[in-house]
């Protein structure tokens, strides 16, 4: 581990965790990793003052009282494009799923490292920095890899940053198959055979934003079993 | 069970039908002697009363001669001879030395026990000969004339009665007794076929019921009919499929019960754990810092909150299996890579040989292909002696991977204990007990297997997963 030394980037982090004790365990070990974490009992509470904090990144806890961790997420995609992890106490697949089909970036499993959701959530905020200074055109879809815009005849479409990491990733291959072990290491910065939902979630997200017909991709294709290929029309 | 059901319904059909038939049997052979014999006793009558007529009438001289008389000529003993001989009768006749042949008949076909009784009176017996029944009446003629006094006259005379009036009479009855015998067998054997099936049809279904009861359709009833015999077992059946249903959801439910516990409880374990977690990092760091004996406190919490949280995480794994609610999601991956991950995330890399190829792809669930070479591999370290050996090839049916150490072994009494729940071995317990069972629930999930050899010196752990194509379950993820 370490690798996030050289990327020793401190993140103001809003948390929302329910049970006292875990908030301040987390709290106590984000901050020593250097980031800045406002924590909160309630999603409403954090909604609240979400416009106010203006924070980089969210950590959800997915069960809470009153509205869920996945409610929360929701309305925060609502909003804006702010990065989400959530906090799952089960790990079960409907959680999960639900979770990413919200609009979550990435999840962790209770109980979780310190140093695991640091390098998640480091990971998660490059996603947001700018690869380089191209602007590439499939047909009506243009995407400036500068200004990390995207836009579809000539409508901007806002993508998330994992998003937008995501379909850099698949632009950059183009017509190549691309399976999700390696997206899951390039997007997501995960180091072993991870949960591929986290791949699957986030391209019918971008399929949602970008295709025509969703149902029927003309961008980004799957190859069963395999992953999933860009090949503009 | 089929020979049973045929031989019980063969055994009952038969002992209808024997039943049956000796009744019949005895009824038409009954009658048909009593009419024989009434018919022939009848025929016989008439004979002997035409018979004794015809000589008490007569006038033949024989005998002691009377005044008058001259020795009988053969013209008149032709003519007695002739008066007896009515329909085809034959009539042999003896007197004194003189034989009367009638055609072929002659004394040789008299009986000579009839012709030695015969001497003294008028007797009769039934002979079977030139093909028929015959009656022969044998008697000695005696004249009455004219002194009005019976008296033996030294002529005997043998009348041959045909019976094959008679005999055409009875044959006539033969037939239809059987047809009527045959009827009655074909009435038989339907009535007999017919009864069996009804005893033994309840029989099957209730042997089909039991069997369905014994697949697992506990809700498996009968309808009970009648009040005979078959329906107090069909009753007894319902009620016993009843009460075993009874035991058996109870016994689920509480089965049940203690799983959602044991899986409520791990879950509730997770909150403090993750508080616990969270804070983990920083006290190792700290505890640099501290003096000796309290740093030792610290590093032991620390490592008992490690243990903690495997032993949660594997209760919760096991517990999803065993609500099947464990999901395969298969993708095809480098088995190369994927056991240079698996070995490179835990600190491994160094301490274990790996030898895949380096071309090798196959479609597994990566996070549970992960789990199972974790538990294999973190095992062989653990428990055994280096060099600790990951080969994996394809065969012709799938991918087998094996995990092999050159330690001491597992003891043989063990051996068929490893893939149980908190079987340890006896070993030193640093490992939650779960660790195999969840590895090969997994293989499992994927349609495979792990099996575990002894080896000189150490044990092989060999896992087999099927194709994809072999094995019947579909990738779930891959949305389209």
């Amino acid at each position: 581990m370490g690798c996030w030394k050289n990327n020793d980037r401190v993140a103001g982090i809003l948390l929302v965790e329910d049970d006292p004790s875990v908030r301040t365990g987390l709290e106590l070990a984000l901050a020593r990793q250097g980031h800045s974490v406002t924590s909160y009992a309630t999603g409403e509470e954090a909604l609240d003052h979400i416009r106010s904090r203006r924070p980089e990144i969210a950590v959800l806890d997915v069960m809470l009282p009153g509205i869920d961790g996945v409610e929360v997420c929701r309305r925060i995609r609502r909003m804006d494009q702010l990065p989400v992890i959530l906090l799952t106490a089960r790990g079960d697949d409907l959680d999960v799923v639900v979770g990413l089909e919200a609009g979550a970036d990435d999840y962790v499993v209770k109980p979780v490292e310190p140093r695991v959701l640091d390098a998640r959530i480091r990971a998660v905020l490059r996603r947001a920095e700018s690869v380089s200074s191209d602007r590439v055109t499939f047909g009506d879809l243009v995407i400036d890899k500068g200004a990390l815009k995207v836009s579809l005849a000539g409508h901007e479409i806002h993508l998330t940053p994992t998003e937008l990491r995501l379909l850099l990733e698949l632009v950059r291959h183009p017509g190549q198959v691309l399976n999700r072990r390696y997206l899951l290491r390039a997007v997501w910065d995960h180091t072993h055979a991870a949960d591929s939902r986290l791949v699957d979630a986030c391209v019918q997200r971008i399929r949602a934003k970008i295709e025509p017909v969703p149902a029927e991709p003309v961008f980004i294709h799957t190859v069963r079993g395999f992953g999933y290929r860009f090949s503009p029309p | 069970m089929k020979r049973v059901y045929t031989g019980l319904r063969g055994r009952l059909v038969i002992a209808f039908t024997v039943i049956a038939v000796t009744a019949s049997a005895l009824v038409a052979g009954i009658g048909y002697e009593l009419v024989k014999n009434r018919v022939i006793e009848r025929a016989e009558e008439v004979a002997v009363a035409d018979v004794r007529e015809t000589l008490q009438g007569t006038r033949v001289p024989i005998g002691a001669l009377w005044p008058g008389d001259g020795p009988p000529t053969d013209l008149e003993i032709s003519a007695l001879q002739m008066s007896l001989r009515a329909q085809s009768r034959a009539v042999v006749v003896l007197y004194e030395d003189y034989l009367y042949p009638d055609g072929d008949f002659g004394l040789a076909d008299v009986p000579a026990d009839l012709r030695a009784r015969a001497a003294g009176r008028m007797v009769t017996k039934r002979q079977e000969m030139r093909g028929g029944m015959w009656l022969v009446i044998g008697t000695p003629v005696w004249r009455v004339e004219p002194i009005h006094i019976a008296q033996p006259t030294g002529m005997s005379v043998f009348v041959f009665v045909p019976l094959v009036q008679e005999e055409q009479l009875l044959g006539g009855m033969r037939r239809p007794l059987a047809t009527a015998g045959a009827i009655m067998l074909a009435i038989a054997l339907a009535v007999a076929l017919f009864s069996a099936q009804r005893v033994l049809l309840p029989v099957r279904r209730l042997g089909s019921a039991a069997r369905a009861l014994g697949a697992g359709h506990l809700d498996t009833r009968l309808p009970v009919r009648g009040q005979d015999e078959l329906a107090e077992l069909t009753a007894t059946f319902n009620d016993t499929a009843a009460a075993l249903e009874r035991s058996v959801s109870e016994l689920r439910a509480l089965e049940a019960m203690s799983r959602r516990f044991v899986a409520d409880v791990s879950h509730e374990l997770r909150t403090p754990l993750t508080a616990m977690t969270a804070v983990t990092d920083m006290l190792s760091e700290e505890a640099e810092r501290l003096p000796r004996e309290p740093a030792t406190a610290v590093r032991l919490v620390l490592r008992e909150i490690e243990r903690l949280r495997t032993l949660v995480e594997q209760l919760i794994e096991a517990s999803r299996f065993d609500s099947g609610t464990a999901v395969l999601n298969l993708e095809t991956v480098s088995v190369a890579d994927a056991v240079h991950d698996c070995l490179e995330i835990r600190g491994w890399s160094e301490q274990v040989e790996v030898e895949v190829p380096a071309g090798l792809a196959f479609s597994v669930d990566p996070p549970r292909f992960d789990v199972i070479l974790a538990n294999l591999v973190g095992n062989a370290l653990r428990h055994g002696e280096p060099p600790v050996v990951v080969t994996a090839r394809t065969t012709a049916h799938g991918l087998e991977v094996k995990v092999r150490d050159h330690g001491g072994g597992i003891p043989p009494t063990d051996l068929p204990h490893v893939f149980n729940r908190f079987y340890k071995a006896g070993r030193r317990g640093d490992g939650s007990g779960l660790g195999l069972s969840i590895a090969r629930s997994n293989a499992q999930l994927h349609g495979g297997t792990i099996s575990v050899r002894p080896q000189r010196p150490g044990t092989l752990f060999t896992v087999w997963l099927p194709s994809a194509q072999t094995s019947a379950r579909t990738s779930a993820q891959a949305p389209a």
